[in-house]
């Protein structure tokens, strides 16, 4: 059952779920710290609309700067405006930024510590029609390799609000993943947050699976655990917001009591939530594992549920994900 | 705007004159020793900035070596990183650190890696090293100056080589188009690049017309006449609307005659017998003093 103790959207299973992008939620937040934090700057390079920056624009024009479409130089300008006492939000689709500005970023962010946030755009084969060029599937792998960068990836639009104002509460560098469709609303207003901390969404009494899921994959996991409640397969469904600092401990006493996992993304397995879960119980508490994510491939061009149907990234993978990985428990 | 701010940097006088052409010449010797102790690094391009650097460390620059996060301070940041050697032996002989750490250069636990890091040694405003990065930081840092109006000046020396990275060319136009007459690029236009001679490899001329298209003001100077250059950055800082360009003519491997204009001295430090020849060619400025000092 969903756990009563997060206060979550009671609607959460109706067919007419609220639905947002989690972009919408970013934009808000941007607002707000305009508002509360003068550091706060924004940078876009040709995407103000998409990247819902526009309203950040509106309000506070001194302090948002049109880099068009150069990623490279948005990244640079914004690691000299972090080591000199401002907080600098970067915002364009993943693909380019982190994507084609890797190295920029490397260099005069991240090594250089600065205080720079990274928004990454159109996360994830759920972008849909523009096709796989835009869909970043790698992006995680890319940042989580960075040393001591942090990765916020949130659930629902609300979540996504929660985290921008986190991430500019830090003086480091963190990468912010969003997705650009209407996603479902999984949160409340009054849910806690716990940045860094892993929640468990669904709760049982015998979990025989935990499944640990990441941004908009959150949803479909829990659609796979109702459904296989009626199946009698007890499961756990956790958030995993923060894909860097892993919540360790809290991934530690889930598979403590499940005693098998499967992790849950939009994004490449490899060098994803998928790898940064194996890599940490390879070494604290091997599992019985099994991942639903891409694996090894582009996506393509269509309509996001029939591609999630079509690379495996629906309810049904997840409950046939959870069925092998019980085959090998035993 | 009638404020007068060239009066914020001093005219050069006979004597001061003297005192910065012999710091520089102390800048080139630091350099020699210290890449002969590293065993690696770069020679040419940092030789033939010392001029500039003297300058920079020793008259331009509103700065204070014991409080390098003092966020009034003049920026100098260094896009081409790879010539490090003179920027650390200029903050090293400005009081910025003991000079004696010159010679952990390239070495491990030193605070003076091989291209410059911001968090291992204050002072040098930012990591650098990948090339085309520089002028883009420094926009953002002028840009932060102008929203914090504060008046400090924003100085980033890049490289002729560097200008084949297209983020160069993005920040080239940016920083036209937001008018940052708070920022003065200082061009180390040597003519060599890593393959060979600049115009060879990609041809950069008309480097001056290629700016003043993307609305600059270019001034040109010889990067070894240190009277020229101070007025060239005079001369920027009265510059409103604007952002400056100051294409330095300079010699790469300047000082030390078997290493000037000759491009595989870019990538490479001198060995024993050659470090020798060249402090023995800088100490005496080359043989027209005979008491070599040892």
């Amino acid at each position: 059952m969903l756990n009563p103790y997060l206060y979550l959207n009671e609607h959460v299973f109706d067919e007419d779920v609220q639905r947002r992008p989690t972009r919408d939620g970013f934009g808000e937040a941007l607002v707000e710290l305009g508002e509360t934090d003068p550091r706060v700057v924004v940078l876009t390079a040709d995407l103000s609309e998409s990247t819902r920056t526009g309203g950040f624009e509106k309000k506070y024009p001194e302090r948002f700067f049109e880099c068009g479409v150069a990623e490279q130089n948005m990244a640079a300008i914004a690691a000299g405006l972090g080591v000199t006492g401002k907080v600098a939000f970067i915002s364009s689709y993943a693909t380019f930024s982190p994507g084609k500005n890797w190295e920029t970023i490397r260099t005069t962010i991240v090594y250089n510590r600065a205080n720079v946030k990274i928004a990454g755009h159109h996360s994830g084969i759920m972008t849909g029609p523009d096709g796989a060029t835009h869909q970043a599937t790698e992006d995680i792998a890319i940042t989580r390799s960075w040393p001591g960068m942090q990765i916020y990836v949130p659930c629902d639009s609300l979540e996504a609000k929660k985290m921008t104002i986190a991430a500019a509460q830090t003086e480091d560098p963190v990468y912010l993943r969003f997705t650009r469709d209407k996603t479902p609303i999984m949160t409340t207003e009054e849910t806690p947050f716990a940045p860094g901390k892993i929640q468990t969404f669904w709760t049982s009494k015998k979990p025989a699976v935990v499944l640990l899921a990441t941004g908009h994959m959150l949803y479909q996991a829990l659609l796979a655990a109702r459904e296989l409640e009626g199946e009698k397969i007890e499961t756990l469904v956790a958030n995993v917001g923060v894909i860097k600092p892993l919540d360790g401990k809290t991934i530690l006493d889930l598979v403590e009591k499940a005693g098998a996992a499967v992790t849950v993304e939009d994004h490449q397995v490899m060098g994803g939530l998928g790898g940064a879960i194996s890599e940490f119980l390879a070494l604290h508490r091997p599992t019985p594992m099994e991942f639903v994510g891409l694996k090894d491939t582009f996506a393509e061009s269509g309509d996001p549920v029939a591609l999630m149907a079509k690379y495996h990234l629906d309810k049904q993978a997840v409950k046939t994900a959870v069925r092998r990985v019980l085959h090998r428990k035993k | 705007m009638t404020k007068d701010v060239k009066s914020m940097i001093d005219e050069i006088y006979d004597d001061k004159l003297k005192q910065l052409n012999e710091k520089a010449v102390e800048i080139r010797e630091w350099i020699i020793k210290m890449l002969l102790e590293a065993g690696s690094g770069h020679s040419a391009g940092p030789l033939g900035m010392a001029d500039i650097f003297a300058a920079m460390y020793f008259h331009v620059l509103r700065h204070d070596p014991k409080n390098p996060d003092w966020e009034d301070r003049d920026r100098l940041i260094l896009s081409n990183g790879h010539i490090c050697p003179v920027r650390y032996a200029a903050m090293a002989l400005a009081g910025y650190f003991p000079v004696r750490e010159l010679m952990t250069l390239r070495k491990i636990d030193s605070r003076l890696q091989g291209h410059p890091h911001r968090s291992a040694l204050p002072g040098v405003e930012t990591t650098s090293g990948p090339l085309g990065e520089g002028i883009s930081q420094a926009i953002g840092m002028a840009l932060a100056g102008r929203l914090d109006k504060k008046d400090y000046q924003v100085y980033c020396v890049a490289s002729d080589g560097e200008h084949e990275e297209g983020n160069t060319w993005e920040a080239v136009m940016y920083a036209g188009k937001e008018k940052l007459h708070n920022l003065t690029v200082i061009l180390d236009r040597n003519n060599i690049q890593i393959d060979g001679f600049t115009e060879d490899v990609m041809p950069l001329e008309p480097v001056r017309a290629k700016y003043e298209a993307f609305n600059w003001h270019v001034l040109e100077v010889d990067g070894h006449n240190i009277r020229a250059f101070v007025e060239a950055v005079r001369e920027a800082r009265t510059i409103y609307e604007k952002p400056t360009l100051i294409i330095a003519h300079t010699i790469a491997g300047k000082g030390v005659d078997f290493m000037e204009g000759d491009f595989t001295w870019h990538g490479k430090p001198p060995n024993k017998d050659e470090a020798k020849k060249a402090l023995s060619e800088l100490r005496t400025l080359h043989g027209k003093i005979r008491s070599e000092h040892e």
